[in-house]
């Protein structure tokens, strides 16, 4: 037989595994959804019929829940992936300098990211507790009023919003970290010899070389922003009339609540379609910005 | 010698595999499964442990093999998936409300077409009307009660002393619930309230105890077909510009939403001298309450009134050998005596009069009067909420009211929006 015929199988023999796996797990169910978001959910006693983009017109026109999701999801993301990366930066840079209990400071702030969400979750749910909960209790001791955090639409988002960036920003700590001793000591010696300020140093030398590092961690807190909704399960269920509702909690909803799946299914092409938009901006815009070493 | 092992553990493995493929048809037994809803281990379990076991050594053939599940939400989301995946379990327990969204999904089998004997027809005929109602479509009866509990008004009797009042008797009425209320409401010198009168739960499903205000203003959520609703009704709007008022007019409940979670811990700590909850909690306020409490029926406006609530037993298509065991399991687990048992036990109500006749249930609430409550008040109780696409309903009016609750919206104008799109949502159904 052929030579070169026999290498191409040989090769195809040895990537088959893994495209198994993807195309079983990861292309067909993509494939597939698409596909169901044009149809309406079969019903044991009716069954599914062609719909053609009546769920995507649906979203716009007539579901409110929809669009809030939405909205609310957008200032999660707005508010939570700045904010987490500012204090894991702000972190990372305090605790990789020399001081006692380094060590200490280190495993506290990544405490959190080791935490499971749920459990993570239900610490919080006490904390927010009206009357009995920590939080009340230190705003009573300054004779302030009691606040109902996680029962009222005004406070619901940013109270779950509060436990997101405290739980996310110990794990991108972590990677600045490493990437902050990465950086040669040569450079701030260098620095230093001209007489350029702590300030300067960082500004100039030190977040330069950092940006491959911050381009990782917000493709990765966005696609976080968008997928863990364990704490809204646990903390709110969505409430107050959907006020801490995001996105993947509404097709969570509606898929195993309502059981309305193929309308979860176009909820979820949306989902995707968003997600893969922002990572490829962030990937083509951004990385013309970042300098490689 | 690798080899030798290898071929070794291959031909274990093939007699494994052999005899596995082989038990079902060596065993003429019956294997059942139950999926039964319980959050955490503990004693529920043994209870079901125990009853499927001692069906399980009387009964000739049949063995009951109980399988948990989680919450009500968890265990109706594995058993739809198993039955579209092929693989349904031959019993569950689920919420009485899903009884639509089962039959929809033509799980279930028909209860009233199973039980043809005299004999079966009879057990039909013992429940409670009150609880036969959530699980009965097209003139047929779905689901057998077992598990269901009802509202009850929990109230701190030392906290009545405290405030003057009679310590022996609750708000009979809207408005003594108010005026109580009152004089139940405590305040610091800051004037924050360290004591709220009432504390009506609000999260998640404020719908439930919300319906007994509706009940209470004769007026009835839905019709019989569960394809329509009636919530923008002049006298629904009424009763939730009541609950409304409580917080925000007399003062006498917390503002916002209140967590079903906290609640008892709330009446234990002595932040609220009455609350609504489930009998369910009974058990536990019993063990907890470092006070003398007392349980009354929710109080009455127009009329007593209450929804049940809780789950039924549901059976599911298999092939008649195996619904005709189930029914019999069923009709086992529910006797008198066992229904007595499992009420004492757990502070579910029992779910017929013949249970509370029994010698043991009478002994149990000459002991603790609190106990037989709920069971008086069913003669005031309907239907629980529940529609077509039940959930999706029953969201649509919670989030409703929760924008009333936290004054997003005025009640009249966020029921007008949940009634609409309520409507819409079962108009396939009309």
């Amino acid at each position: 037989m052929d030579r070169r015929l026999l290498t191409t199988i040989h090769a195809w023999l040895l990537v088959l595994p893994a495209m198994v796996l993807l195309v079983a797990f990861t292309h067909y169910p993509t494939v597939a959804t698409f596909w169901a978001s044009f149809f309406s959910t079969a019903r044991g006693r009716r069954p599914a019929s062609f719909l053609g983009l009546d769920h995507y017109r649906r979203m716009l026109t007539d579901d409110p829940v929809f669009l809030q999701v939405v909205w609310n999801n957008f200032l999660y993301a707005l508010v939570t992936i700045p904010l987490s990366i500012g204090i894991a930066l702000a972190m990372a840079l305090w605790v990789n300098e020399r001081l006692a209990g380094r060590g200490f400071l280190r495993m506290a702030y990544f405490t959190p990211t080791v935490l499971p969400m749920v459990a993570a979750a239900n610490i919080w749910l006490f904390f927010y507790t009206p009357g009995f909960g920590l939080l009340n209790q230190i705003i009573a001791l300054f004779g302030g009023p009691e606040i109902n955090f996680l029962g009222s639409p005004e406070t619901a988002l940013w109270s779950v919003m509060a436990v997101s960036v405290w739980k996310e920003a110990g794990f991108f700590m972590i990677f600045y970290l490493a990437a902050l001793q990465s950086i040669p000591p040569s450079l701030k010696e260098a620095a230093k010899l001209e007489g350029a300020s702590d300030v300067h140093y960082v500004r100039r030398v030190v977040l330069p070389l950092l940006m491959p590092t911050t381009l990782f961690v917000l493709v990765n807190a966005v696609i976080g922003a968008f997928r863990v909704v364990d704490h809204i399960v646990a903390m709110t269920g969505g409430g107050p009339s959907n006020a801490s509702s995001l996105l993947l909690f509404y097709i969570y909803e509606t898929g195993f609540k309502f059981w309305d799946t193929s309308y979860a299914a176009a909820l979820t092409v949306v989902l995707l379609a968003v997600l893969i938009t922002v990572s490829v901006l962030q990937v083509t815009v951004l990385d013309k910005r970042i300098h490689y070493r | 010698m690798s080899r030798q092992i290898d071929r070794k553990s291959l031909l274990a493995a093939t007699a494994l595999v052999t005899l596995v493929a082989a038990a079902p048809a060596a065993r003429a037994e019956l294997e059942l499964t139950l999926n039964f809803p319980v959050a955490v281990g503990g004693p529920i379990t043994a209870i079901i442990d125990e009853y499927a076991k001692t069906y399980s050594e009387q009964t000739e053939g049949v063995t009951i093999l109980p399988v948990y599940t989680g919450s009500y939400q968890d265990t109706i989301t594995r058993t739809v998936t198993a039955f579209k995946g092929g693989n349904p379990p031959d019993m569950a327990v689920l919420l009485a409300v899903d009884t639509f969204t089962l039959y929809d999904e033509d799980m279930i089998v028909a209860i009233s077409d199973l039980a043809k004997s005299d004999e079966e027809k009879a057990w039909l005929e013992s429940f409670y009307p009150a609880f036969l109602e959530n699980g009965s479509i097209d003139g047929q009866l779905w689901g057998v009660p077992f598990q269901r509990s009802t509202p009850v008004l929990y109230w701190n009797k030392e906290a009545f002393a405290a405030a003057g009042l009679d310590p022996e008797v609750p708000p009979a009425t809207w408005e003594e619930q108010v005026e109580f209320g009152k004089q139940l409401t405590l305040k610091d010198s800051a004037g924050n309230v360290t004591q709220y009168g009432v504390q009506i739960p609000t999260s998640g499903f404020p719908y439930w105890l919300f319906q007994g205000l509706t009940t209470q203003n004769d007026v009835i959520l839905m019709n019989q077909d569960g394809n329509e609703v009636n919530f923008d009704d002049p006298k629904v709007v009424e009763a939730l510009e009541y609950l409304v008022a409580l917080s925000k007019e007399y003062g006498v409940m917390a503002p916002d939403i209140i967590e079903w979670g906290t609640t008892p811990q709330d009446f234990f700590q002595g932040r609220t001298a009455m609350m609504w909850t489930t009998t369910g909690n009974l058990t536990n306020v019993r063990n907890n309450a470092p006070f003398d409490f007392g349980v009354a029926m929710l109080p009455a406006h127009v009329r007593r009134g209450a929804p049940t609530g809780g789950g039924n037993l549901f059976i599911l298509h298999s092939d008649p050998e195996r619904e005709q065991a189930a029914l019999d399991f069923i009709r086992w687990l529910t006797t008198p005596e066992n229904q007595a048992d499992w009420s004492i036990k757990t502070g579910y109500v029992a779910t017929s009069p013949a249970a509370w006749e029994t010698p043991k249930m009478q002994d149990y609430v000459n002991d603790f009067p609190p106990a037989a409550v709920a069971r008086d008040q069913l003669e005031f109780a309907v239907a629980e909420l529940s529609t077509h696409e039940n959930q999706r309903v029953t969201k649509v009016f919670n989030d409703g009211l929760q924008a009333a609750i936290t004054g997003a919206a005025a009640p009249a104008a966020a029921l007008a929006t949940a009634q609409e799109e309520a409507m819409r949502i079962l108009a396939p159904y009309r």
